[in-house]
């Protein structure tokens, strides 16, 4: 049973290599993306419940025991952003299909959707840091495909700025790898975590910083965030709503899997909360300062991932729980964010707020789906934003980090006051005569869908909660991860 | 790691860096390459001394030099490619679309600049 922790990254790469047999027959390549997407999110939910069970499932590959050989290993943590993201990459594809443009007129579509899925479930599994470097590059080459392929004129520039950013950081990735291997001797993250203590602490500390720095790139923390507003509003709606809500995030992933593994700390981490604390604020006042819905929400993704920088800077299984919670609410609600505006701009032809107005009776559908993420963003109750903030406070009021805890309620008043700005500009004001574009009942159902889970998260916070302070605790102790890497097993 | 390769990667990395900071699109490439090649080359660097081929004949294990870095950087090294043509056809249809290898300034910035009312 241990090699269906494989299936999340099988199961894609399969699917891909279909989709690329079937380039003639847009039909065979929906039915093949959608199986597969659908297949791996059922994955992901049994190994959730089997891995909370059973405990870390280590898969080998090819047999070469660990810390030699590639070794995934699936925890708590894990299959808990596994499934987060099945459910994410599913719903975006059906919303992809419905819209019917994206897909038909680029044939390859499908195929790099699920190269993508499998570059996310290989970064998430990986027990490696080589292999991670690889998965990011599997997902990052995909992305850059799927950012770059409609670009024309002005947004050429843009969409470069996208992969070059991307590649210094994979080069900045593999140096420190490099530099990794050189003093330990290892690249298996559990070995890793032993090998490491011998390093004198100047060395060990510079490797933490520099891993930071490349995956802060790729999570685009303050101050490497440039690249991503840039960017991000100029792909076609589902590929936008995807990389916000799957890409960034993976990185704030190998962040909190590197730093707790490999370079823990006793107390809160000060430099990272400033820079939590920076990545929040200028985030979000980014986003005020902007006039389009895709832009505003692009330096909100910035702004949220200053959340959970915070939630891991505290170095407490609370503030750990606490940032994987808000990782998972961020992954639902961001998406359905951008689909929802990409819903508006393909009804009204234009995302900008000065040239929209009164969607709310125009089409009031968008609305309704608009209102409930947007105030789950902003952190009210009883939302699942409101689950995630309120633990990251309460994590920060036990170690008594008042500033960093008033700086991120003050991020939220900004980040309401933005989101009114969209539904005040966008949905309110006088209604124009013109009947709005019809759109595809598909995309609707898609966001609803997430907006559910984003509902299943907020009602379900305690045993969610629970759950990701099984998982914090797991991180924290790097023994019980070593044993199930390197133990003796059957 | 040997002095020779130390230098040639910083090297690698310095004059990478000074092309990506210019303005036309292939040198931003060239620079790009050149930094891959001084990651790769640490990574090359970072297995230790130069030994034996790791095949086990006869004889001890302590004169091989270790395999898994190569291996790692073969790895590097193909991705590094792929990602190179890839890029390279990018700046091809930079060209076709606009006609020029150079990249403008930020279409923000220019805004900001006309705004504060000077110009360039």
């Amino acid at each position: 049973m241990t090699t269906a922790a494989t299936l999340p990254i099988v199961i894609p790469l399969v699917a891909a290599a279909a989709a690329l047999l079937t380039y003639r027959s847009v039909t065979a390549q929906r039915v093949i993306g959608i199986i597969a997407s659908a297949a791996v999110a059922m994955v992901a939910l049994w190994l959730v419940f089997t891995v909370d069970d059973g405990g870390t499932i280590v898969v080998s590959v090819g047999e070469w025991v660990p810390p030699l050989g590639i070794a995934l290993v699936a925890d708590r943590l894990a299959v808990l952003l596994l499934l987060t993201a099945a459910i994410a990459l599913l719903a975006v594809l059906l919303y992809a299909v419905s819209q019917g443009e994206t897909d038909h007129d680029f044939r390859g579509f499908h195929a790099v959707y699920q190269m993508l899925a499998a570059g996310v479930g290989l970064a998430l599994l990986t027990g490696d840091l080589f292999t991670l470097f690889v998965a990011f590059e599997i997902m990052l080459t995909a992305s850059y495909v799927l950012m770059t392929h409609r670009a024309d004129g002005e947004e050429t520039r843009s969409t470069l700025t996208y992969v070059v950013i991307g590649l210094v950081a994979s080069a900045l990735l593999l140096t420190a790898i490099a530099i990794t291997y050189a003093v330990a001797g290892t690249v298996n993250l559990a070995d890793l975590s032993t090998k490491l203590d011998e390093v004198p602490d100047g060395l060990r500390a510079g490797l933490g910083w520099l891993l930071f720095l490349v995956f802060g790139i790729k999570a685009a923390i303050f101050p490497l965030f440039f690249w991503l507003p840039d960017s991000y509003p100029l792909a076609p709606t589902p590929v936008t709503a995807l990389f916000a809500g799957l890409l960034t995030k993976i990185g704030v992933y190998a962040i909190v899997r590197t730093q707790v593994l490999l370079f823990p700390s006793d107390g809160p981490a000060t430099f990272m909360l400033v820079i939590a604390g920076l990545t929040m604020v200028v985030g979000v006042l980014g986003a005020i300062a902007q006039k389009d819905i895709k832009r505003i929400l692009s330096f909100h993704i910035v702004s949220q991932i200053g959340y959970m920088i915070m939630g891991l800077a505290f170095f407490t299984v609370a503030g750990i729980a606490a940032a994987i919670v808000f990782i998972v609410h961020q992954i639902i609600i961001k998406a359905s964010l951008f689909l929802v505006g990409g819903m508006v701009e393909e009804s009204e032809g234009t995302g900008a707020i000065d040239a929209v107005s009164g969607v709310a009776r125009r089409t009031p559908l968008i609305g309704v789906l608009f209102l409930p993420a947007a105030l789950s963003l902003a952190g009210f109750p009883p939302l699942s934003g409101f689950v995630g903030k309120l633990a990251l406070v309460e994590a920060g009021v036990d170690i008594e980090a008042w500033g960093i805890v008033a700086v991120s309620l003050f991020a939220s008043v900004l980040t309401l006051f933005s989101m009114t700005k969209i539904w005040g500009g966008v949905f309110l004001g006088k209604a124009a005569e013109d009947a709005p574009r019809r759109l595809a009942p598909g995309m609707s159902w898609a966001t609803a869908g997430m907006l559910a889970v984003s509902l299943v998260i907020a009602l379900g916070a305690e045993p969610l909660i629970q759950y990701a302070e099984r998982a914090a605790a797991d991180l924290v102790d790097p023994v019980t991860y070593r044993n199930w890497v390197l133990g003796v097993r059957g | 790691m040997s002095w020779v390769i130390a230098i040639t990667a910083g090297a690698l990395f310095a004059t990478g860096t000074y092309l990506l900071l210019q303005r036309l699109l292939s040198r931003i490439i060239v620079g790009l390459g050149l930094i891959a090649h001084g990651a790769n080359l640490v990574l090359l660097g970072s297995g230790g001394p130069p030994g034996a081929p790791p095949i086990i004949e006869e004889g001890g294990v302590a004169n091989y030099s270790d395999p898994l870095e190569q291996a790692l950087v073969l790895t590097a090294i193909v991705i590094t490619f792929a990602i190179t043509a890839f890029l390279l056809a990018l700046a091809y249809r930079s060209w076709i679309e606009r006609g020029s290898d150079e990249v403008e300034d930020d279409l923000e910035d220019r805004r900001i600049l006309s705004k504060s009312g000077k110009s360039r």
